[in-house]
């Protein structure tokens, strides 16, 4: 193994992936895949297991018409992937995990060090996952931020290491930085803050994602804002925090206060498209989704920050040879451009914004990206119609937006406990 | 069974019985003895089950009242849709059998009751939200006539529409059943009553409802463990505002807590058991079968 491994790194070396990738600009701004060049190389398949909103079917068609070998993708729910992680290792080869989702992988020993040399493009990568800063400044740490996980000290190290080592638990993956969808329509007055999503006005007009480590947060975020409870770190509740909070849910939820509890993304996109809802935590691309259904539907930027997340791309432990060298290219591919260019147009962002931006056209550059207002219409990946020339994306541009986030995503150290309490929450 | 005089008769008993005992030993008493097993497993956070003997979890949902509330719910929705389902099941039956003459039609209109099922499950449940959300048909239709001015709310996203999708979903288990029972009733019978000088509802009474108990018992079993063992239609009708039994084992397996989602599974088919022996113990299904 360590034969081959060496003479195709050679191989990957001599031609710079980089070199290529910047080269060319535009939409098929990917070139130089694949660098390893191993007769069998066509016959590895690469089974990429990740969450619906990532884990894309055109992501794998692209990836294995540009590397010459298979990718496929499977989708799982959040509990699944770590269920699979656990239970059954050798039936995914690249887990697309939230950063959450790391604490219970990594310690487990399902992933494997990602050697960072051999990620070509790691120096462009954005500086949230890769040094905890954001423009310039230290981003966030309320919550798993993705600095705090991504590094190891070794290869079979199953730990999280405290700075910058040679080595990573993923590969940085897509991210963005949540907050509340809204019917400007039905509204019917300015939304500002996270206290509006249990404010009376909207009584019998809400929906909480069904997720407890995500509804808990959207849920403490609103209990702050209204100035009902006060957190230390609601990236970490503590017991009592957890049940003040959940307490005010069920009394909302009594009250007539929700009208659903949504756990996946078609049900967050029904509610809002048919109006049963007005405001309710929302996912960027579920509201993509009901704008091209031609409803009209805000991201709304809230005073309080966002609730940020990211994905990151693990190499399965059982990954060895030449299966691990296609890994390691499909790696290097997935930040190289494409993606990042066709997840934009869903609302996220690419961990490589410049090779993202060079796979957009100018007006989608400016629309996603730059905070410009869009000079022709904006489409959706799958062409519908979801802005018109001369609108400016929500919240503005990617680091105006990035800048403001106030929590991550994360497993508390209570997450046990939130468990109970969430169940409480839906039997009541 | 009478004793075996030699082993060599036996054999080709033994043969006969093997097929059965051979799907029934793989698909359910290993699979639910591992059930059992598990729920006495340990539970490590978010990593799943650790072999131990442990009583934790059945204590743990047996002092839980958040336990006691899912069951409660699922009992209220079984009894309320056992109700409905019975009434519709047993009229409509009645009907196909007794009222209408010709038996061709009578097959006919018996698989237009099955019209419903030509799609899928999720597909029957999710139609119901445009016509009973808040823009949805009824209430559009409501408010154009002016005989409301605000939309009613309680239409979906409540108990009530679980009950709607329920019956809807599960009328047809209690039509079939009823309908072969009735069936088999033989109209002299009918013919006799009412020449004894019963009313018509007496005719009901006392002949075709006694008559069509082992339907009705087939029917309600069918109902019992459907809605007793839904999670699904009560989450995505509720709008995930109500749960069950059932909802309470999803929730457990979300966060790969196997060894409570098992003992949860135990206690649930415990009391399934327990139904179906009481509803067993009324009609002798067996005997009626045969008779």
């Amino acid at each position: 193994m360590k034969k081959t491994g060496g003479l195709l790194n050679g191989m990957v070396t001599r031609r710079s992936v980089l070199k290529g990738g910047a080269a060319v600009a535009g939409v098929t701004a990917v070139t130089g895949f694949p660098t390893v060049w191993a007769q069998n190389l066509k016959d590895v398949t690469l089974m990429h297991t990740g969450m619906s909103y990532s884990t894309l079917p055109d992501i794998a068609r692209q990836a294995t018409e540009d590397l010459g070998f298979k990718v496929e993708m499977s989708v799982v729910d959040h509990p699944g992937l770590l269920n699979r992680l656990v239970q059954d290792p050798k039936s995914l080869d690249i887990a697309d995990l939230e950063i959450w989702q790391s604490k219970v992988a990594v310690p487990q020993g399902a992933l494997q060090g990602i050697e960072i040399a051999k990620i070509k493009n790691w120096g462009e990568l954005t500086p949230l996952y890769t040094e905890g800063t954001f423009g310039g400044k230290e981003a966030s740490r309320q919550g798993d931020s993705p600095f705090e996980y991504i590094y190891r000290e070794g290869m079979d190290t199953n730990g999280f290491a405290s700075g910058v080592t040679e080595w990573a638990n993923f590969c940085p993956g897509v991210y963005n930085a949540d907050t509340l969808g809204i019917r400007p329509d039905l509204v019917g007055r300015e939304i500002s803050s996270w206290a509006d999503l249990i404010s009376a006005d909207f009584k019998g007009k809400t929906a909480i994602q069904n997720i407890p480590t995500n509804g808990i947060m959207d849920a403490m975020m609103a209990c702050e804002a209204a100035g009902l409870l006060t957190y230390v770190d609601k990236g970490n509740p503590t017991q009592d925090e957890l049940t003040a909070t959940i307490a005010k849910l069920i009394e909302l939820k009594k009250d007539g206060h929700f009208r659903a509890l949504w756990s996946t993304f078609d049900e967050s996109v029904n509610l809002m498209a048919s109006g049963e809802v007005v405001i309710q935590s929302m996912w960027s691309p579920a509201v993509t989704s009901v704008k091209a259904q031609g409803v009209k539907c805000v991201y709304q930027p809230l005073k309080e920050g966002y609730r940020g997340w990211g994905n990151g791309l693990g190499m399965l432990a059982h990954l060895e040879g030449l299966k691990r060298d296609a890994a390691y290219e499909y790696l290097n591919w997935y930040n190289s451009g494409w993606v990042g260019g066709f997840i934009a147009k869903q609302g996220y962002y690419s961990s490589n914004p410049a090779s993202a931006m060079a796979a957009l056209s100018e007006n989608e550059r400016g629309f996603f990206y730059e905070g410009k207002a869009a000079t022709a219409d904006i489409t959706s990946p799958t062409g519908e119609k979801t802005n018109s020339a001369g609108e400016v994306r929500d919240g503005g541009s990617y680091e105006e937006r990035f800048s403001k986030v106030a929590v991550w995503n994360n497993l508390p150290d209570e997450a046990e406990f939130l468990y109970a309490k969430w169940n409480e929450f839906n039997a009541a | 069974m009478t004793p075996a005089p030699s082993s060599r008769s036996m054999l080709p008993t033994y043969l006969q019985v093997a097929p059965l005992t051979v799907v029934l030993t793989f698909f359910f008493i290993i699979p639910v003895g591992l059930v059992v097993l598990v729920s006495f497993f340990r539970y490590q956070m978010l990593v799943g089950i650790v072999p131990d003997f442990t009583l934790k979890n059945y204590v743990d949902l047996l002092t839980n009242p958040t336990t006691w509330t899912l069951y409660r719910s699922t009992l209220k929705f079984t009894l309320i849709v056992l109700a409905i389902t019975f009434v519709l099941g047993f009229w409509i039956a009645y009907f196909l059998v007794f009222h209408v003459r010709n038996l061709l039609t009578a097959i006919g209109l018996f698989l237009v009751c099955t019209v419903p099922f030509w799609t899928s499950n999720i597909i029957r449940m999710i139609s119901w939200r445009p016509v009973l959300g808040k823009e949805g048909l009824i209430n559009t239709a409501l408010l154009n006539s002016g005989a409301i001015d605000r939309p009613i709310e309680w239409l979906l996203y409540s108990d009530f529409s679980v009950i709607v999708a329920y019956v809807h979903l599960f009328t047809l288990f209690m039509i079939v059943p009823i309908f072969n029972s009735m069936a088999r009733i033989d109209k002299s019978l009918l013919e006799a009553a009412v020449d004894a000088g019963a009313t018509r509802w007496g005719v009901i009474w006392n002949v075709v409802l006694p008559l069509s108990k082992t339907g009705i018992a087939l029917g309600a079993l069918f109902v019992v463990t459907l809605v007793m063992g839904d999670f699904f239609v009560v989450t995505v009708m509720s709008g995930g505002l109500s749960g069950s039994a059932t909802s309470g084992i999803f929730n457990d397996l979300q966060f790969l807590n196997y060894p409570r989602a098992a003992a949860n599974a135990v206690i649930l088919l415990i009391i399934v058991l327990l139904i179906a022996a009481s509803i067993f113990r009324l009609v002798d299904v067996r005997k009626e079968l045969v008779r």
